[in-house]
This record gives C-alpha cells, structure tokens and sequence, in this order.
C-alpha cells in the first residue's frame, strides 16, 4: 500500500509566552496550552492532500513522547490521517532518539515517504528528518514549499537562503516542511467524533529496540538579556538627526 | 587532547560564503583549536583560496569530486564522515545549507548535534537559544563524544583576512548515493547588500499592504545602502519573495542598522533581529511590540515617514 508516514511533536502552543523556571531547571510548561508543532500540522496537511490526489492511500501519523501526546495524535486523526502509532517515552527524547524511533517505524510501515516539520518550535532544533534521512540512508528534501510527485519520485522546490532550490528525489525519501507548503485544515467537531474510533497503537521504545539514550546535559536554562528600551522621537528629521549622531547614516 | 575543529565551508562554487569565517570565529573561541576548513566541490581552488586566508584556519582540505559541483547534503555527509575520524568537532553554519546537512552527518557519526551555537563556554559547553530565543539553554556534550553542531552566524563576527593557510588535497573514500539530483535554483539578482551579511536593513511587514509598495523600502535602502528584509506576515502575503523573511524560522541576522517598517513584532520576528546593534521601528500603532525593542521609535504613517526619510538622508 502507498503509505506516507507524518511525525509530529507536541509542544507548547505557539501563542503562549515562555518563561523560564526561576531555578534554571527548564521552561514553565505546568497549565499551559500544548499544541501539534506547527511545522508538523503542514507536514500532516501535504500528506492528507497527496492522498486526496490519489498520490497515497494512507497516512499515518506518529509521535515519540509521553502519554499526553496521544491528544496531539487524536487530534491529526481528526484533521483526517488514518491511523496513530504513539511511541511513549518519558523524559528527555533528543532528535536521533527520535530518529531511530522513526526509523523502526518506517521498517515496519514502508512508507513511500515521511513527512516532517523543518524544526520543533520549541528546542529548534531542526534535526530529526535528516537523521532519520541518514539513519535510513534515503534522499532527504528540506524546507520544502512545493512537493510534486511523478512515478517513484519527488520534486522537491526548498526555501533556501539564496531563494528557491528544487530537487529531484528517487522515493522513498524524507521531507521537512516550511511555512508556505500550503495552510493546514480546521478540525471539525464531528471530525472530533470520527477521530475516536480510528486506531492508536501504543508502542514503547524499549519495544521497538531503540535505546532512550541522553546524549547532552542540559547544564541550566536562563531568560534572554533584555535590550535596552528606547526613545520615541517625532518625525522623521529627529530621527535622521538621531541616526547621524551614532554615525549609523 | 588536542582540540582539532573541521568547518565545513558553505560556498557556491567560486565565492566562500560568509558564514564560514563566523564558524572560525567560533572554533576560535575554542582554547588551543587546530582549525581545519574542507572545501567539497567539482573545483575547489578559487573557494579554497579564500578559506586559507580567513585568519584562525590552520589549512584547508579540498575535496574535489564531480558529484560535489552542487553541494547536496546525502552526497556530502558522507564525505564528511570520511574525513570526520581525528577532529574532535564539526562545525557548519546555521544557515540552510548547514542546517539541512550537519544533522545528516551527525546520525551518521551516531552523535548529538547542538544547532545554533550562540556562545562556546568550553570546549564541550555551549549556549543555544531555544523557543525563538525566548530561552537560552547551557548544554554539554559528555564522554569524550564528538562535538557536531551549527554556529549561529548572528552572533560571531566573520574572522578577518590575513592569513595564509596550506591548502591540501584530499581524497575520501565513500559511497555516493545517487538517490538526490539538483535541479535548478532561483535567486533573485540583485545589486543590493546580502541580507545576511548587510550592515543595514530596511524591513517590512504587512502594513506595507502590497509588493508594490514595497518599492518604497527598495527605494529607502538603494539610498543608504541597506539590503531590505521582510516579516513573515508580508512574505505569506506574497508582497517579498522568501528569501528576505526574517526570523525565527527566516534568517537571523544582526545588522548594525535594521529599520522596522510597517512591522509589529511579533516574538518570531523579534527573534531574528535581536542582535541588530541599533534597531529603529516605524508603525502607526504605538502599542506594537516592535517599539519595546526599538532604540529609536516613531509612531506615523510609514506612507509618509518612508518618502521623508529618503529625502532627508
């Protein structure tokens, strides 16, 4: 069968303001609002339009974490993935944990492609589909803003730097998503209702022989410096007269 | 032991991008570093040229192989495992040619990786932000590992020309795949300053309202020399192309001028434009976050404070 398989983290909403524990030991996360990654809602949405072309016949989503994630994955199946594999795990997963995770899943799925966010809005890392590209020794197209499928290929254009780059890569194969791959879907409610009935297969990562191993301390976390608040000026002449005293025009 | 760091040069066949010279500043900051720059390409002289003279490079590896003439990450990470054997680190600059290979060489290597490298603490310690910068995290790499990670170019200044470095050829035996083809890439010609690099920058957000207006910024930054960016919002809105969005997921960048236009500021944006030495942020909404960060605000109609500015500079 033509399966893609789409990972997905959760995460602290975007919209919430982090703020750092006084004693160092991480961010406050007790309370707050947790969401799918916004890089991996898009990952899902290319994945749900592929099928919808007929370029797919199934989407599967996962997700390494601890028993919370299963809302995230609930809610995917109700954006209209099929099924959910959740691979929980407690504590710290660090991206080639992830990775291998991952890789154990798409050995067991053969899917035709995985799709993944560029990076995790919260440790911004944007590490996991390219180890998992390399774990997997398969093509691996980032950032993608395009994605065109042909007979046992893939187009791939990618927002790089110096514009836009497109790649050709034989499938099965890696993508991460940028911003503009296109707009994910609302939920519906009785897409809600829908999504409890779809299977959810819980695994472990001891199960599936990956070793949960933390390879980084993580030493302290602190809050950003400050800048310095300015001033207001008035019109456009005090501001070029300030901007010429610091010799910056 | 000694510390010996491999760069791995970001170029496009005939010019060092700069962002290389910010990973030697970087590795510099490592006490007692060997630095090592490799240069992967079909031809590699004119790169390595310039590589050798960055000061700080202890030599430059060129590998030159036909598959290398674009540099793409499946074909390059193993190379770069080839050679990765006595370095004790890795380097790659956080741009998307580094973010988009260093991680491929790492699971290779079986290693962390630490993105973004903000600051070296010691040879194994290192700060990075987190949560668009709205965190900065210490971390360590422990048991004598190899150290793979990529330099924030934001907050290293590019390691000055003055020396002259050996540059040796290497060959490295790996197996290519031929799983990945380049196809075309499309960069806008421009005359104006690399947004990256630019000592100043005149942005835009979704005030501007279309891709026509932003032929005033255009004009605002040809006068004083500025390359010109854009906030996410006004690049989803298709009023700049993709390659000027600043941010937490655009390009971090740390002018000595950026000038806010139209742009509220929103904590993605802020996080790409926090080490801009002096940031001025014009908006008619005085509210607008934009102004807790600006050195110099003003408070208008950008439609009329843009043209005036010009005129008056």
């Amino acid at each position: 069968m033509k399966r893609i398989l789409v990972g997905i983290k959760r995460v602290v909403d975007y919209n919430v303001r982090i703020r750092v524990k006084p004693d160092g030991s991480g961010v406050i996360t007790d309370g707050v609002k947790m969401s799918i990654n916004p890089f991996d809602e898009i990952a899902l949405e290319e994945a749900l339009r592929i099928k919808e072309k007929g370029g797919a016949e199934e989407v599967v989503v996962a997700t390494v974490g601890p028993a919370d994630c299963q809302q995230q994955l609930r809610t995917a199946l109700a954006m209209g993935a099929d099924r959910a594999l959740h691979v929980q795990a407690d504590g710290v997963v660090e991206p080639l944990v992830a990775a291998r995770a991952l890789l154990k899943l798409v050995e067991k799925e053969q899917p035709m492609m995985v799709i993944l966010g560029k990076q995790a809005i919260d440790d911004d890392n944007s590490q996991t589909g390219q180890m998992l590209a390399a774990l997997w020794n398969r093509p691996q197209a980032t950032f993608a803003s395009k994605v065109e499928l042909s007979e046992g290929k893939a187009r791939v254009t990618r927002e790089v730097d110096a514009g836009l780059e497109t790649l050709e890569v034989d499938l099965p194969a890696v993508v991460t998503t940028d911003l503009r791959l296109n707009e994910p879907r609302y939920v519906k409610l009785p897409d809600i209702m829908k999504a409890k009935k779809k299977p959810l297969e819980t695994l472990t990562l001891s199960a599936i022989g990956v070793e949960q191993k933390q390879r980084l301390k993580l030493v302290k976390f602190e809050p950003p410096p400050q800048r310095q608040k300015g001033i207001r000026v008035k019109d456009a002449a005090e501001l070029v007269e300030a901007l010429r005293k610091k010799g910056l025009v | 032991m000694t510390t010996k760091v491999l760069i791995v040069a970001e170029h496009d066949g005939s010019k060092l991008n700069p962002a290389t010279a910010k990973c030697v500043t970087c590795a510099r900051g490592l006490s007692g570093a060997e630095i090592t720059v490799a240069v992967f390409a079909a031809d590699a002289s004119a790169v390595a040229a310039q590589a050798a003279q960055l000061t700080g490079v202890t030599r430059v590896l060129t590998v030159e192989n036909p598959a290398n003439a674009h540099l793409l990450s499946a074909t390059l990470a193993p190379q770069i495992v080839a050679l990765a054997g006595p370095f004790t680190h890795v380097f790659g600059p956080s741009t998307t040619f580094g973010k988009d290979l260093m991680p491929r060489v790492a699971a290779l290597l079986d290693t962390a990786q630490i993105s973004d490298i903000m600051a070296v603490e010691s040879a194994t310690r290192f700060r990075r932000p987190i949560y668009a910068g709205n965190a900065i995290l210490t971390v360590e790499v422990e048991g004598g590992a190899k150290v793979i990670g990529t330099v924030r170019t934001a907050s290293f200044e590019a390691s000055p020309a003055g020396g002259s470095a050996p540059i040796e050829k290497e060959s490295v035996n790996a197996e290519l795949p031929t799983y990945t083809r380049f196809v075309s890439v499309s960069a806008a010609k421009s005359d104006r300053p690399d947004l990256q690099t630019a000592n100043r920058v005149v942005s835009g957000g979704r005030a501007l309202g279309s891709a026509d207006a932003f032929k005033i910024l255009y004009s605002l930054a040809d006068k004083i020399g500025a390359a010109v960016g854009a906030s996410r919002a006004a690049v989803d809105a298709g009023y700049a192309p993709n390659e000027l969005q600043v941010g937490q997921t655009g390009k971090i960048i740390a002018p000595e001028l950026y000038i806010a236009i139209g742009i509220s500021g929103a904590i993605q944006h802020l996080t790409g434009i926090k080490d801009a030495r002096t940031i001025v942020a014009i908006n008619k909404d005085g509210e607008a976050p934009i102004f807790e960060v600006a050195d110099y605000g003003l408070v208008g109609d950008l439609f009329q404070i843009v043209p005036e500015l010009e005129k008056l500079i």
